[in-house]
């Protein structure tokens, strides 16, 4: 309900905070509407109606105790429901005159009491609960429903990280249920108010410059005259005087028709009505209406002059076609209305605005433009004023200009050309359609006109001409619509005027052998129309609309045509489409795989690259990955990895070849053609996107021992390993899977070793899974998958082995580098054990547990822990030894445990502070460092210790 | 369709017959269609024909439809001009349109014929100095684009080449030819019945 009760929904108050909703047909319908959306929830959902609120949604009620009947506990005027929370709280409260609801649930039991008073408490209820959307299911998902892109993921988001409570479902189902409230309540608003557009002076301008068009002499002409009282225009557009613009009034025109007496009439932006004779400006009296209001000037003419009606139609045909672009991006862009139906339509899929606008280039001044351009502008003055024939000679005209130059394009803009042109794709002549269309699909090259053509409403124009019986203007349409479908909101406006399904008609062809001139031509408009497919189906939603017209299977069958410039565009459509899971489907139901493998061997690059980007993501699906193998496509793949300049080409056929090593029947087939030693090559000099891919599939093949060997034998393993040091998320994430699937085999055998009785077999054990730790990024997380070692790893320490417990100290300070693990080392009572062996004198043992120390002061009490088990003093004492790196590792452990006060006292009484100054000369800068930080430490706690006692520093 | 006799009947389909072996484009049920047509226009009884059609039946193309000049149109000529119209190749249209467009028919377009057929296609702007420039100028701009041999006059080949390169110019001064939309409505109209039901 969020964004149409901010936006829909008409408050007497612009600001938030608390508003009355004005008493107005909008919000009647609204308040209706959620009424019975409330009324009926509880049966609807009983589940998601049960759901208590995070905040009650409370208001001043009209209701009173008597109104309540069972399930209430009533006493005196306070009212509870029986019905209660978890914690015993009521669901639904009443002290008059506040009402507390927390479940819908209760209200819908509220509504159904309020019997009369419904609306009224429906409508306090809003008013007094502006985002009730926040207080049902918590602040953050306000935020949730701001952002609309990505909000579904972000939205499961929030909710795992909210709680992992049984009813996480049922918050996203609720959310879902109000989500889709709410637009339905705008799109329903939103058609009574458009039904509502009010007047506005540059529409009534467009009408006035429309008919003046009528006064020319002669036979055909249908108006005498018409002018305005006044010539002077203010800068809103008004030529009215202030004080009768405070009225609405836009302007006064003086209309003498063929065969009536002269009309005074006034534009308002309520509507268009007879006034009592202005005849120039400030005619005080003659201000009133004294005719019915009409929406427009021609339907006010039509009523009043016989003449004007029986004529008009016959040149507005013609006509008012032409002016239509004149006046939609008024209705759509510039009114309130308008740029509401933009956002409340805003795309939700995650796709980025891929059309950067391009900078305008242009001339210091108007001197430097070449006579192209004033020769341009001279024609499209032409076009305004040309009857139908004259338009295609002034086409014809323009398309001898090279249009693909800026300059030439910015002329068109400028003088008003581009209105003109979409104006005439919405006049009954074909032949100036096809001209405009010619024109539009070469300017509409730049991101500049595209936009311009959008904004204009071109693109409804275009998509309206799809459905015309020339095929030529069929192609035309579908060849520009392809080229404006560009940006992201041209994708949308296409969708939603119906042009994808249009376009999906364009595809439905004949299968043909040997097609006539005639079926030529059928051909050449479904290319067209798979071009704006193309250029379409990168927006998500776009992608759906697509396969729901049946497009997936007419794309299917032009597949298996033999011509390539119709291939490219089917193969791109497909695979763009095939991101969608419901399209992989059906690509793969349509038998088009098969298609897909043939058409790999084919010998355009741009073909290939398609085809295997488009077997990239169909591979996700275990049937297609094994349709691919049997119908012989993995082969081809491997071929295709000869061509490695060709980096898009590379990035899609690896990807198809990691996405088919899922299947195992696949990795052994792959083998046959060596794919292991070519992708191995590929791990050095290759972009990003295509070492994700080959990671990818080698990550795949190494879950076979015999893979492995092979990876090894080709000297893969380094190349990976100095991957780990990428900041591609998607590379690290495959780069891990790959390592690991050399090392946790290997890793696991190690641990299992840790068992073994023999001291010998346990420390070498443990020595040897120390690199293995260091060298895996997620160590941590690789751990994780051995549940009880690392247990077993903390009752290691129990040995009375030294070199067990230097190397378990030594793997505990690895382990102990994730918090995670080190929690649970923690648990397991790692630090009394540890503090008990620091009395050792071994200095090979001391080195590793001081090490084994100073990562493990890292969590929770576990510095105080250290020092309560006397782990400290002992600590002091190696500084004491004369091997310089116990000297170093302890002294990090020093830092470490002087953050908490007492051990601070502790190392003092065992003078430290002497002895840590006699280090700090040492060359090595980190311990020389760790030293200095020490005292430092100890030396604050000395100062804090005498400002507290004595209030000032000594 | 009132009754026809018998005769008429037998004659209608003789003639289809014939003229459906001359002209192209059009088979015998269809040539004794518009032969059925032919004699309704001549008559009195009033026949439904989209009314598109009608409109273009005027002065010029009525001399390219008489070909033999004899100021009538015969059922022959009658087929065959609907032939051009309703199915006629590119080459056919293009011969029959410069044919309505050679005014004088002596086999050029010249400037001031071209001038005389676009004289009402713009609006005059009163407040130029030459209200006619801007047709004046457009009427060069086509001239200078389609006389390619720059002989100040459009031959039929200069016309033939334009019309090959933008088909759009094929009715550059004028529209003389049913649009797409007419002809489809047209055909089947006139061809709804079969003869002799």
């Amino acid at each position: 309900m969020g964004a149409s009760l901010t936006r829909a929904a008409q408050w007497t108050t612009a600001s938030s905070g608390t508003g009355k909703l004005e008493i107005t047909p909008i919000n009647e319908s609204l308040l209706k509407e959620i009424l019975s959306f409330v009324e009926q929830f509880s049966s609807r959902h009983p589940q998601e109606a049960k759901h208590v609120f995070k905040e009650p949604l409370q208001w001043s009620t009209t209701l009173v105790a008597s109104d309540f009947k069972t399930d209430y506990d009533i006493s005196g005027p306070t009212v509870q429901s029986q019905e209660k929370d978890s914690e015993g709280h009521p669901l639904l409260q009443l002290s008059p005159p506040t009402i507390f609801a927390r479940s819908f649930s209760q209200l819908s039991k509220l509504v159904q009491l309020a019997n009369d008073k419904k609306l009224k408490e429906v409508r306090a209820c809003l008013e007094e609960n502006r985002d009730p959307v926040v207080k049902i299911l918590g602040p953050s998902f306000a935020t949730v429903l701001e952002g609309e892109d990505n909000f579904v993921l972000r939205l499961v988001d929030k909710v795992k990280q909210e709680d992992q409570a049984a009813d996480s479902a049922l918050k996203v189902k609720l959310f879902f249920l109000l989500q889709h409230l709410d637009n339905q309540l705008l799109s329903n608003s939103l058609k009574k108010i458009s039904q509502e557009v009010r007047l506005s002076p540059a529409a009534v301008k467009n009408e006035v410059e429309l008919l003046k068009h009528f006064c020319s002499e002669g036979e055909k002409r249908v108006l005498k005259s018409v002018r305005y009282t006044s010539d002077y225009e203010f800068s809103n557009g008004c030529r009215t005087p202030p004080w009768r613009q405070v009225h609405g009034d836009i302007c006064y025109l003086v209309i003498e028709p063929c065969d009536t007496e002269t009309l005074y009439i006034t534009c308002s932006t309520a509507g268009v009505f007879l006034n009592g004779g202005i005849k120039q400006e400030g005619e005080e009296n003659a201000y009133e209406r004294t005719s019915e209001m009409h929406k427009d000037l021609v339907t006010l003419l039509k009523s009043r002059s016989p003449h004007f009606a029986e004529n008009i139609n016959k040149q507005v045909q013609w006509n008012l076609g032409r002016c239509i672009h004149c006046y939609l991006p008024f209705v759509f862009s510039k009114t309130p209305v308008g740029v509401m139906l933009a956002e409340a339509f805003s795309e939700s899929s995650s796709e980025s605005e891929e059309d950067e606008e391009q900078p305008e280039r242009r001339p210091e001044s108007n001197t430097d433009l070449p006579s192209e351009y004033w020769q341009i502008q001279k024609l499209v003055r032409y076009l305004k004023r040309g009857n139908q024939t004259a338009t295609v000679l002034v086409l014809c005209a323009m398309r001898d200009f090279n249009l693909v130059q800026e300059t030439c394009q910015l002329a068109i803009r400028d003088e008003g050309g581009l209105e003109v042109l979409l104006n005439l794709l919405d006049t009954k002549e074909i032949r100036c359609k096809i001209g405009s269309l010619k024109i539009l699909r070469e300017i509409s090259n730049n991101s500049q006109m595209r936009r311009a053509i959008a904004d204009l409403c071109g693109l409804q124009s275009m998509v309206k001409s799809l459905d015309s019986l020339v095929k030529d203007l069929k192609a035309l349409a579908a060849e520009t619509i392809a080229n404006v479908a560009k940006f992201r909101r041209a994708r949308r406006t296409i969708r939603q005027y119906g042009g994808i399904m249009r376009l999906v008609k364009l595809l439905d062809i004949p299968d043909l052998a040997t097609p006539t001139a005639e079926q030529e031509r059928d051909v050449e408009v479904a290319r067209c129309g798979v071009l704006a497919l193309w250029s379409c189906s990168k927006s998500t939603r776009n992608k759906e609309a697509i396969r729901k017209a049946g497009g997936i299977p007419l794309l299917g069958r032009l597949l298996k045509l033999p011509h390539e410039n119709m291939l490219i565009p089917v193969v791109g459509t497909l695979q763009e489409c095939a991101s969608e899971r419901s399209c992989r489907i059906a690509i793969q139901t349509e038998g088009m795989i098969k298609d897909l493998v043939k058409t790999l061997s084919c010998d355009n690059q741009e073909l290939q690259m398609h085809c295997a980007s488009a077997i990239f993501k169909c591979a996700e699906d275990k049937q297609t990955r094994d349709l691919v193998r049997q119908y012989e496509g993995l082969q081809p793949l491997v071929l295709l990895l000869n061509k490695v300049d060709n980096k898009q080409l590379l990035a899609a056929t690896t990807g198809a070849i990691w996405k088919c090593s899922i299947s195992m029947e696949n990795v052994a087939k792959f083998q046959e053609y060596n794919v292991l030693e070519i992708l191995v090559n590929l791990l050095t000099g290759q972009p990003e996107e295509v070492l994700v891919n080959v990671v990818g599939a080698l990550g795949e093949c190494a879950q076979i021992p015999a893979n492995r060997a092979i990876i090894r034998r080709c000297g893969g393993i380094q190349p990976l390993v100095n991957l780990l040091t990428r900041t591609n998320q998607a590379l690290l994430v495959n780069v891990t899977k790959a390592v690991g699937a050399f090392f946790l085999p290997s890793f696991r055998l190690l641990w299992s070793l840790l068992k073994n009785p023999n001291v010998d077999v346990q420390s070498s054990a443990a020595w040897a899974i120390c690199p293995c730790l260091e060298n895996t990024k997620d160590a941590g997380e690789m751990l994780f998958y051995f549940v009880g070692g690392l247990e077993l790893i903390v009752n290691l320490l129990k040995s009375t082995n030294k070199e067990v417990l230097a190397s378990v100290c030594a793997v505990i300070a690895k382990i102990a580098k994730d918090e995670d693990n080190l929690a649970v080392i923690t648990d397991h009572g790692v630090v009394p054990m540890l503090a008990k062996l620091t009395n050792t004198t071994d200095d090979r043992l001391r080195r590793h547990l001081a090490e084994a120390i100073a990562h493990c002061c890292m969590w929770g009490s576990n510095r105080a822990s250290f020092g309560e088990a006397g782990a400290v003093a002992p600590l002091v004492r190696y500084l004491k030894s004369t091997d310089s790196s116990i000297h170093q590792a302890t002294a990090h452990a020093l830092l470490q445990l002087s953050k908490e006060p007492n051990n601070c006292i502790t190392m003092h009484q065992n003078g430290v502070v002497k002895l840590l100054l006699g280090m700090m000369g040492s060359a090595d800068e980190m311990f020389q460092e760790a030293a200095a930080d020490c005292v430092f430490n100890i030396r604050r706690l000395a100062l804090a210790n005498d400002k507290a006692s004595y209030g000032y520093p000594p | 369709m009132p009754e026809m006799s018998a005769l008429n009947k037998k004659l209608t389909q003789t003639l289809a017959e014939t003229i459906s072996k001359q002209v192209k484009h059009f088979n015998k049920r269809e040539t004794e269609c518009l032969i059925r047509l032919c004699n309704g226009l001549l008559g009195d009884q009033t026949v439904s024909i989209h009314n598109s059609l009608l409109l273009l039946v005027y002065l010029a193309v009525f001399h390219t439809f008489d070909k033999d000049s004899d100021g009538y149109i015969s059922v022959k000529e009658w087929i065959e001009g609907l032939s051009v119209f309703l199915r006629g190749t590119l080459d056919e249209k293009i011969k029959y349109c410069f044919a309505v467009y050679d005014l004088n028919s002596d086999g050029y377009i010249s400037r001031e014929e071209m001038l005389q057929m676009l004289n009402d296609s713009m609006i005059r702007e009163p407040t130029e100095e030459d209200p006619d420039e801007g047709i004046k100028d457009l009427v060069e701009i086509t001239f200078k684009r389609m006389d390619y041999d720059h002989d100040g006059r459009l031959s039929y080949a200069d016309f033939e080449r334009a019309v090959r390169e933008e088909n759009l110019l094929l009715e550059a001064f004028g529209s003389c030819l049913p649009d797409a939309e007419s002809t489809l409505v047209f055909e089947e109209q006139a061809f709804k019945d079969p003869p002799g039901q």
